[in-house]
């Protein structure tokens, strides 16, 4: 990609993961990484968020907490799936209280596995989650012609 | 007349990281009370002993929660280990004890950067960050996982550390030990962080037992109590005092921690200067027979894995009783009386792990 | 120091005045734990003292549908883990203060640790 034809913010939930995806997310913000090169940056606000970030797999306790959340962000908006908590459920897929992976309760546009998925691969995973939002961005224009 | 009124706070807030929510019964602007409700990240893991045998629960043990995944290990081999009667070779002692209190130094820069957020101070934040990466760099190097180590197995460790590797642990050290002065000086000095945490949220030593705290929490009260003095892994031939503070306040509980990474930092020193050479695991035979109850230090406090097996390859009930839980209690007297605005605050100062928790 | 923890059976009848004087010896409640056994569970009450660095775990084995009373009135902060007990268990513990009904974890199945029939 040669250029970024927006600077997304992020939103990040924690649906039940065991924090290990969670500090990495936070870890891209920070000097090492510094997601925010790419004008990027995190944010608390559903309202204001292009990109939503989902660690660890969904329970019936989270399920409402994520479609709010989803259903708040305005269009075009993307969903990156962080670990393989989030993709599948993982090692977590047979406990009682695991209904699996995000897809069960929204739609996912970027997987990114791992255990914990490392800074390096999510920051891929971002930038793949801008080039989807790019291309619902030019089908929405499209349709309003 | 005040007036009364109920704020929820969480379970997304930008504060946290993880779900927590916390009603908030207040009087005009001061918290009178506050009824805490977990479960949103509840999967159910001691269950999965009856799934997993007593040496696959091991990786499960690790990732109950990502921050303090060694120590989880650690207890949990240790626990079984103690079942079985098991002796597990000094270097594999000594190995455990090294990674061990590296991640105590990641949890604690976690936490301080966290506790700099949420005063919404910046530059300390990434700063506290930037250091973490040496440690986690060492971690990637010698067990090739950042967070999630998967070193501990019940007989000893899988991975061995060869000489190159304790010479760049004793360098990254020595480098996080220069950087943190200024970190430190801000921390302990400067006006603004004072002015947050100095006589906020006291905790007094009675309520502290009382309400059962546990870890840095706990020893900021006054009370000197420290689970690694038990001597489990490589503790026992390693000097150490339990660090404490007397004021009971947010300023004790960052003060106490402070300290506690210098601490580590001297451990990881001592450690590596006393390291035999040798076998780094046992073979394990036969299964778990007998009960026992584990008591470690984790960073956040003194964590109880309680492991039961009758003689089958599956554990019969795998508990851990993590620090976070003895800590709520305690966070809910700290709250009263503090101002609304405070509350993420307080809420950090117990270095809450709500994965832990929850399990 | 000694790292087990000394474990002391008692009866229902022993179990209140046990924790009373464990409060009034000044030690420190640490963990709760249930574990089901065939027709009913087995709680232990584990208190530390924090200047020896002692443990001691009473243990209460009871029938299944046998009422626990609970211990909040003495130390509040087992709140957690007997609402915990509760919930997940089925242990029937009386007088939990605050009583979460069953409703902490919120969790879709019914006392996932109870021994099924």
């Amino acid at each position: 990609m040669n250029k970024v034809s927006k600077s997304p913010w992020l939103l990040h939930y924690d649906a039940s993961s065991c924090n290990g995806c969670d500090i990495e997310v936070l870890d891209c913000l920070t000097p090492k990484y510094d997601i925010e090169r790419f004008g990027i940056i995190n944010t608390g606000d559903p309202f204001q968020a292009d990109i939503l970030l989902i660690t660890g797999g969904v329970n019936s306790q989270t399920e409402r907490v994520v479609k709010q959340l989803y259903s708040q962000m305005p269009e075009p908006k993307v969903v990156v799936a962080v670990g393989i908590c989030a993709c599948t459920g993982g090692i977590f897929k047979e406990c009682y209280n695991i209904k699996g992976g995000i897809d069960t309760v929204i739609p996912v546009d970027v997987y990114v596995p791992g255990c914990a998925a490392r800074p390096e691969s999510i920051i891929d995973g971002v930038m793949k989650a801008l080039k989807v939002l790019d291309e619902k961005q030019k089908a929405m224009k499209e349709d309003r012609r | 007349m005040a007036k009364r009124s109920i704020v929820p706070f969480g379970p997304q807030h930008p504060v946290l990281p993880e779900p927590v929510h916390l009603d908030l019964i207040l009087e005009d602007e001061t918290v009178v009370g506050a009824v805490p409700s977990i479960g949103f990240i509840h999967r159910g893991l001691e269950k999965l002993v009856e799934k997993r045998d007593f040496k696959q629960y091991v990786y499960i043990a690790e990732r109950v929660c990502g921050i303090c995944s060694c120590g989880h290990g650690l207890g949990y081999c240790e626990a079984v280990e103690q079942v079985m009667g098991i002796e597990v070779p000094d270097r594999a002692r000594y190995l455990r004890t090294i990674w061990v209190e590296m991640s105590r130094v990641h949890s604690h820069l976690l936490w301080l950067g966290l506790l700099a957020d949420a005063m919404g101070f910046e530059s300390l934040y990434m700063e506290s960050w930037r250091l973490r990466e040496k440690i986690l760099d060492m971690f990637d190097e010698t067990t090739g996982g950042r967070i999630i180590h998967s070193v501990n197995c019940v007989g000893g460790v899988q991975k061995d550390m060869d000489s190159t590797m304790l010479q760049h642990i004793l360098q990254a050290i020595d480098d996080i030990r220069g950087e943190m002065k200024p970190v430190v000086e801000t921390f302990m000095q400067d006006y603004t962080v004072q002015s947050r945490l100095k006589g906020s949220g006291i905790l007094t030593k009675e309520d502290a037992t009382a309400l059962g705290a546990a870890g840095p929490v706990l020893r900021a009260s006054g009370i000197s109590y420290d689970a690694r003095r038990l001597g489990y892994a490589a503790y026992g031939d390693l000097t150490m005092e339990p660090i404490t503070a007397a004021e009971g306040d947010s300023y004790a509980r960052c003060k106490v921690r402070l300290k506690e990474l210098f601490q580590s930092f001297d451990l990881i020193r001592e450690a590596i200067g006393k390291i035999p050479d040798g076998p780094i695991s046992v073979p394990v035979k036969g299964n778990p027979s007998g009960e026992f109850f584990m008591r470690i230090e984790q960073p956040r406090g003194e964590a109880i894995y309680y492991v039961k097996g009758s003689g089958t390859k599956y554990l019969d009930r795998f508990r851990m009783r993590t620090p976070t839980t003895s800590n709520i209690p305690a966070l809910v007297e700290m709250l009263k009386g503090c101002q609304l605005a405070d509350v993420p605050l307080l809420i950090l100062t117990i270095d809450p792990c709500v994965s832990c928790t929850e399990r | 120091m000694d790292y087990k923890s000394e474990i002391r059976k008692i009866t229902t009848a022993e179990f209140f005045p046990a924790v009373v004087r464990m409060k009034a010896e000044n030690w420190r409640l640490s963990q709760i734990c249930a574990v089901s056994v065939e027709h009913g569970y087995e709680m232990s009450y584990s208190f530390c003292l924090d200047k020896e660095y002692r443990m001691v775990t009473l243990r209460l084995e009871i029938g299944e549908d046998e009422i626990v009373a609970s211990i909040t009135q003495i130390y509040p902060c087992a709140f957690i883990q007997e609402n915990e007990a509760a919930e997940l268990f089925g242990v029937k513990i009386e007088h939990i203060d605050p009583d979460y009904g069953d409703r902490l974890y919120r969790i879709d199945e019914a006392t996932p640790f109870k021994k099924k029939e």
